[in-house]
C-alpha cells in the first residue's frame, strides 16, 4: 500500500506501529509536491526545511514516548493562515511581500499538535471567489480534469489533498468556500460552527460569516483534525467557550433512527440534473443504512445568495481598509502624496473580484443606502437563521447537493460574476446562519465529482460527521483517486 | 472683533463632546499598556497596529468605567450596547476604521447640575456616553517631505460624554466641563490631565434670534483642551456667528479649530467635505451586555460624589455653596481641607477658619508653586498646627502669615518656626502695659491731640506699640489697655 493512498487515520496509524518515520512520510509528501504541483499550482509556498525539521521533532517526541494522535501527520495550510516567518499572501499581490510576526491560533494548535507543515495552498484572493482563478498567483487545476476549476476559495488546499500532495489541509469558509471545492475535487470537507473554531490569525474576509475548517479524505479524517483545532480561544470574542467533544469517538453515533431533512429549496433552483440525481441517490443509501427522510423548507433560502452578496462585501470593504500601503503589504513606488498612496497602493494591490466587492460593500454601507441593502440583508439573515432552527425541529440533519454542477471549466465563468455567485447557492444558508456543513463525495458525473452537504444544527458536527462516516464505511466515492493522485 | 459685541437679543445655544480618557492600564481592545509619554509605537502590539488576522478583545475594566459614569449621572446604562465601526482612511488610524459606540451607547439620559454666577443651579442633560478607541498620532516635526506616525496612543479607551444643547453661555459652558472634570476624577475613571490630552471637548455652537424657535446653524469647534480656550473660542465663535448674522449671512454647518495665538476660530472642513463614515455593527465584538447585578456592583463602589460632599460641607461646616464647591473641586482639595479642621479641633470655628486658609494663603502659594494638592509644601496636619496657635492666641493672625510662608519655604513645623523667630505673641498686660507707656511718653502732641478729641489717632498709638513689639503684642489685648490708658 503506498503512503500517499492512506487517509489521515491510516497514516496515524503507521506511524504509530512505527511503520515509517514522520520525515520519511514527510519525505514522500514533498516529492510528490515537487512533481505535480507545477501542473496543479496548488501551492504557492513550499516549505521543505520546515517541514523536515518538524518532522523531525516529530520522531524524537515519538521516541520519546511523547506523541499524539496527529504527530508526525504532515499538512498544509490555507495561505490566509498567518504563519510566523512564513509568507501569508491571501493570494493577492497586496501581501506577495507580507511576512507575518506570529502564527494563527489554528496553526499554533495543529502545531502543537504535532503535525509537519508542508507548505501554504493558493486561494482565491482574499478568498473571494468560487473557482480560485481570482488568485494573483494564477489559478489552480482540477486534479480529475486540468481544464476544470477546483472551486474556491480553498481550491489549492482541496487541489493538494485530492491529488494526494498533502494528507490533509486547512481552509477557510465564507460562503462554501470548503465544501464548494471539497465537493469539486471530490474530498471530504466541514464548516464547523461560528465560533468553534479561532479566527485569530486568519486574514479576515467577511467576519460573521468567515470560519475555519478541514478538506481531507474522508469524515474520520475531519474529526481528527477538528478535534485539534476546536475550542475557545481568549484571543477572538466570538470563539465559543464551549467543552469540544471527543469526535473521533462520537463518529460512531448510529446513523439508525436520525431524521434527514429533504430542503424543498435546495432541489427546486439551479440543480444540474445528473448531480440531483446522484445527490438523491446517496440520500437512499443513507436511509438504507437506517435514517428516515423528512421533507422540510426554509422558504427565504432562496435570498441567501442577494443578502449574502451584501454582508460578506460590506464587511470585507472594511475589514480589507487596513491594506493601505502604510504599514505592511504592497505600497506604491514614490507616491506624490497620500491621496496617491492609498489608490495606487490599492489599485496596484488589489485584484478584480476584490474590487468589485470592496466597491460593493462601500454602497451598501453608504449614507442613505444602509438600510435599504445592509439592515434588510441582516434581515434575511435573521430570518433564515429562524427558518433553519425549525427546520431542525424536524430534522437532525439536512441534506442536499453542495453545488449545483460538477466543475466547471477554467475561464467560463470568470467574467460573469452572477453566475459565478450561483455556485454557492446551497453552501451560502450555513453560512448565514452559523450552522455546521460538511460536503462529501457522492459519484462521478462525466469524470468530475459531485458533493452531497450535510447541514447540522449548531455545535452538533459530531452528527453529521457520524452521518458522513457511516455513509463513507458503505461507499467508496471517498478512495476514488485522480490519475495524479494516484 | 470683540466677542461681546451685538449679544443683545441673540441666544446662544451650546453642546459638548468631552472626551475622557479612561485610566485603565491596558487598552481598550488590547493588552497594550497606556502610560503617557512612551518612546514612539513603543506601546503598540500587533492589535493595535491593525495588522492582518488580529481581533479586538474589550477590556472590562473600560466597561466598568463607563458605567460608573453612568451610575453617577443618573443615566440608563444600556442592558445592550453594541461597537460599531467608523470608517476612514487615515495614516493614525491603522485599521482603517475606529471601534465606537454609534446607535447603541453604553450609557444614555444622564444629567448634571451646575452653580451659576448668581446663586441659581440648572439642570445640563447628558445625551450619551459611549466607548471608543481613540486614533494614533501624526506627527509632521521630522525630515521634509515625511510624517511619523505614533501609535501608542492608538487603542487607548475613551469615553465621550455628549451632553444635550443647554447650554447658553461659554461661562456656563465651563462650568459644565469643569463639573465632568471633577467628577471623572471624584470617579477615579479618567486622571484629567489636560495637557497630554486625556480631557479635551468639542464644542457644537449656534445662535438664534432670542424666541425663536429652531436652534440655529451650529458649528463645531474641534479639540480644545483647557477651560481657558474653551470659554475664548466660544465667545470668539458667538461673535463671529452674530456678526454674519448681523450683516445679513448665514451660517454655513462647518468643523472649525481653535488657533489660541491668534484667539480665533478657523474652518477646517465644511459638511460637503464631510466623511461618510459607513458606520456598521463591528462584528468582531460580541454585544455588550449587563444585567442588574452588575450594574448594582459598580454602583455600591461609587464615592460621595461631588453634589454630595460640597452639600455636607454647606450643612456640617456652615460654609457658602460657592465655598463648598470650590473645597470639593477635587477629592484631594476635600480631603486636606477636612484633615484640617479635624486637627483644628473640628467645630464650626475651626471648619470656618480651614476653610479661609486653605481657599486663601495655601492656594495662593499651591497655584504660584504650580503644584497638585499631593504636592503642597505644607501639609495637612502641619497647616493645622499652624491654626492651633492662632486658636490658643500663640500668635496673631497677621503673624500666621508670616510663619506660613516660612513652612512652605523651608518645610518645617508652625511650632518651629515661632520658637526660633521668637513670634510668639506678648499676653502679659504688664509687658504691653510698659510698650504702651513707653509710646505714650514718646509722643506727647499725639497724646494731646487724641485726648482733645482726635481719635483717629488710636491707630498711631496701635501702629506705634506693634512696631515697639515686633507685632507680636496679643492685638485684642493691645486695644483693651491701650483704649484704658488714652482715656483722658
Amino acid at each position: 500500500m503506498t503512503l500517499h493512498t492512506r487517509s489521515v487515520a491510516e497514516l496515524a496509524a503507521g506511524l504509530a506501529a512505527k511503520e515509517f518515520s514522520a520525515v520519511e512520510l514527510t519525505q514522500h509528501y514533498l516529492a510528490r509536491i515537487e512533481a505535480a504541483n507545477p501542473a496543479l499550482n496548488a501551492f504557492v509556498t513550499i516549505t521543505p526545511e520546515r517541514a523536515l525539521a518538524d518532522a523531525r521533532k516529530a520522531d524524537a517526541a515519538r521516541a520519546a514516548g511523547r506523541a499524539g494522535p496527529l504527530t508526525g501527520v504532515p499538512l498544509a495550510h490555507k495561505d490566509i493562515f498567518c504563519t510566523d516567518g512564513i509568507r501569508t499572501s491571501c493570494g493577492s499581490r497586496m501581501l506577495d511581500n507580507f511576512i507575518a510576526p506570529y502564527d494563527a491560533t489554528v496553526v499554533e494548535r495543529l502545531q502543537a499538535a504535532g503535525t509537519v507543515l508542508l507548505g501554504k495552498t493558493n486561494m482565491d484572493e482574499f478568498a473571494m471567489g468560487s473557482s480560485n482563478e481570482t488568485s494573483y498567483y494564477g489559478a489552480v487545476k482540477n486534479p480529475w480534469n486540468l481544464r476544470k476549476v477546483p472551486g474556491g476559495s480553498s481550491g489549492g488546499s482541496a487541489a493538494a489533498v485530492a491529488a494526494r500532495l498533502a494528507p490533509v489541509a486547512t481552509g477557510t469558509d465564507t460562503g462554501g468556500s470548503i465544501r464548494q471545492p471539497a465537493a469539486l475535487v471530490g474530498i471530504t470537507g466541514i464548516k464547523p460552527t461560528y465560533g468553534r473554531v479561532s479566527r485569530y490569525g486568519m486574514v479576515a474576509f467577511a467576519s460573521s460569516l468567515d470560519q475555519a475548517g478541514i478538506l481531507a479524505p474522508s469524515a474520520e479524517d475531519c474529526a481528527l483534525l477538528l478535534g485539534a483545532m476546536a475550542g475557545f480561544d481568549p484571543r477572538d470574542s466570538t470563539s465559543v467557550d464551549r467543552p469540544v467533544p471527543d469526535y473521533a469517538a462520537e463518529l460512531r453515533l448510529p446513523l439508525k433512527g436520525v431524521r434527514l431533512g429533504l430542503l424543498k429549496e435546495f432541489l427546486e433552483r439551479g440543480l444540474e440534473a445528473a448531480t440531483g440525481a446522484l445527490v438523491q441517490a446517496a440520500i437512499a443509501r443513507l436511509q438504507s443504512l437506517g435514517a428516515t427522510l423528512v421533507d422540510v423548507s426554509c422558504p427565504s433560502l432562496p435570498l441567501s445568495v442577494p443578502a449574502y452578496y451584501v454582508v460578506a462585501p460590506a464587511e470585507c470593504s472594511s475589514n480589507l481598509s487596513r491594506f493601505d500601503g502604510i504599514r505592511f503589504g504592497h505600497r506604491c513606488k514614490e507616491p506624490r502624496d497620500l491621496l496617491d498612496l492609498y489608490r495606487r497602493s490599492r489599485g496596484e494591490g488589489f485584484g478584480a473580484e476584490v474590487k468589485r466587492r470592496i466597491m460593493t460593500g462601500t454602497y451598501v454601507l453608504s449614507a442613505g443606502y444602509y438600510d435599504a441593502y445592509y439592515l434588510k440583508a441582516q434581515k434575511v439573515r435573521s430570518l433564515i437563521s429562524a427558518e433553519f432552527k425549525q427546520a431542525f425541529t424536524q430534522a437532525d440533519v439536512l441534506v442536499g447537493p453542495t453545488a449545483p454542477t460538477p466543475a466547471f471549466d477554467i475561464g467560463a465563468k470568470v467574467d460573469d460574476p452572477i453566475t459565478m455567485y450561483l455556485n454557492d447557492i446551497y453552501t451560502i444558508g450555513a453560512n448565514l446562519a452559523g450552522l455546521p456543513a460538511m460536503s462529501v463525495p457522492c459519484g462521478f458525473v462525466d469524470g468530475l465529482p459531485v458533493g452531497l452537504q450535510l447541514i447540522g444544527p449548531h455545535f452538533a458536527e459530531s452528527r453529521i460527521l457520524a452521518a458522513a462516516h457511516a455513509y463513507q464505511c458503505a461507499t467508496d466515492f471517498h478512495r476514488r483517486l485522480p490519475a495524479s493522485g494516484t | 472683533m470683540s466677542s461681546a459685541a451685538g449679544r443683545d437679543g441673540w441666544e446662544v445655544v451650546i453642546g459638548l463632546e468631552i472626551h475622557a480618557q479612561l485610566a485603565t492600564r491596558s487598552k481598550i481592545f488590547s493588552g497594550s499598556a497606556t502610560v503617557y509619554g512612551a518612546a514612539p509605537n513603543s506601546q503598540a502590539n500587533l492589535v493595535d497596529l491593525g495588522y492582518p488576522g488580529v481581533l479586538p478583545v474589550l477590556n472590562g475594566e473600560a466597561v466598568r468605567m463607563a458605567v460608573k459614569f453612568g451610575v453617577a449621572t443618573g443615566a440608563t446604562v444600556a442592558p445592550r450596547s453594541v461597537f460599531a465601526r467608523k470608517n476612514y482612511f487615515y495614516p493614525d488610524l491603522p485599521k482603517g476604521y475606529q471601534i465606537s459606540q454609534y446607535e447603541r451607547p453604553i450609557v444614555e439620559d444622564g444629567s448634571l447640575e451646575i452653580l451659576l454666577d448668581d446663586g441659581t443651579r440648572k439642570t445640563i442633560g447628558i445625551t450619551r456616553a459611549h466607548l471608543e478607541e481613540d486614533a494614533g498620532k501624526s506627527l509632521h516635526d521630522g525630515p521634509a517631505n515625511a510624517s511619523g506616525i505614533d501609535l501608542n496612543r492608538a487603542g487607548t479607551p475613551l469615553l465621550e460624554i455628549v451632553s444635550e444643547p443647554d447650554l447658553r453661555s461659554a461661562k456656563e459652558a465651563v462650568a459644565y466641563m469643569k463639573k465632568v472634570h471633577t467628577l471623572v476624577r471624584y470617579l477615579e475613571i479618567c486622571d484629567g490631565n489636560m495637557q497630554e490630552g486625556s480631557f479635551r471637548c468639542d464644542a457644537n455652537v449656534s445662535v438664534r434670534r432670542l424666541g425663536a424657535a429652531k436652534f440655529g446653524t451650529r458649528c463645531e469647534i474641534k479639540n480644545v483642551n483647557s477651560f481657558r480656550y474653551v470659554e475664548k473660542a466660544i465667545n470668539y465663535e458667538i461673535g463671529r456667528q452674530i456678526a454674519v448674522l448681523e450683516r445679513g449671512g448665514s451660517i454655513t454647518q462647518q468643523t472649525r479649530l481653535y488657533d489660541a495665538a491668534k484667539d480665533e476660530t478657523r474652518v477646517m472642513r465644511s459638511k460637503e467635505e464631510a466623511n461618510d463614515y459607513r458606520y456598521f455593527p463591528d462584528p468582531d465584538l460580541l454585544p455588550v451586555a449587563l444585567d442588574q447585578t452588575f450594574i448594582d456592583a459598580v454602583r455600591a463602589t461609587l464615592p460621595e460624589l461631588p453634589d454630595e460632599k460640597a452639600a455636607r460641607f454647606a450643612r456640617s461646616y456652615g460654609l457658602q455653596a460657592y465655598d463648598a464647591g470650590v473645597l470639593t473641586a477635587s477629592r484631594e482639595l476635600a480631603d486636606y481641607y477636612e484633615a484640617v479642621v479635624r486637627g483644628v479641633g473640628g467645630d464650626a470655628a475651626a471648619a470656618k477658619l480651614a476653610a479661609n486658609w486653605v481657599m486663601g494663603d495655601w492656594s495662593a502659594l499651591l497655584n504660584r508653586d504650580g503644584l497638585d494638592v499631593g504636592a503642597a509644601k505644607v501639609s495637612a496636619g502641619a497647616l493645622a498646627g499652624l491654626l492651633r496657635r492662632v486658636v490658643d492666641a500663640t500668635i496673631s493672625g497677621k503673624i500666621a502669615k508670616e510663619v506660613f510662608e516660612s513652612m512652605w519655604a523651608e518645610g518645617v513645623e508652625a511650632d518651629a518656626v515661632i520658637a526660633a523667630k521668637g513670634l510668639r505673641q506678648i499676653t502679659d498686660a504688664g509687658a504691653i502695659e510698659a510698650a504702651i507707656d513707653a509710646v505714650m511718653a514718646a509722643n506727647p502732641q499725639q497724646l494731646a491731640d487724641y485726648r482733645a478729641g482726635k481719635d483717629k489717632l488710636f491707630g498711631f498709638f496701635v501702629g506705634q506699640v506693634m512696631k515697639a513689639t515686633q507685632g507680636k503684642a496679643n492685638p485684642a489685648q493691645l486695644n483693651e489697655l491701650l483704649r484704658k490708658k488714652l482715656a483722658p
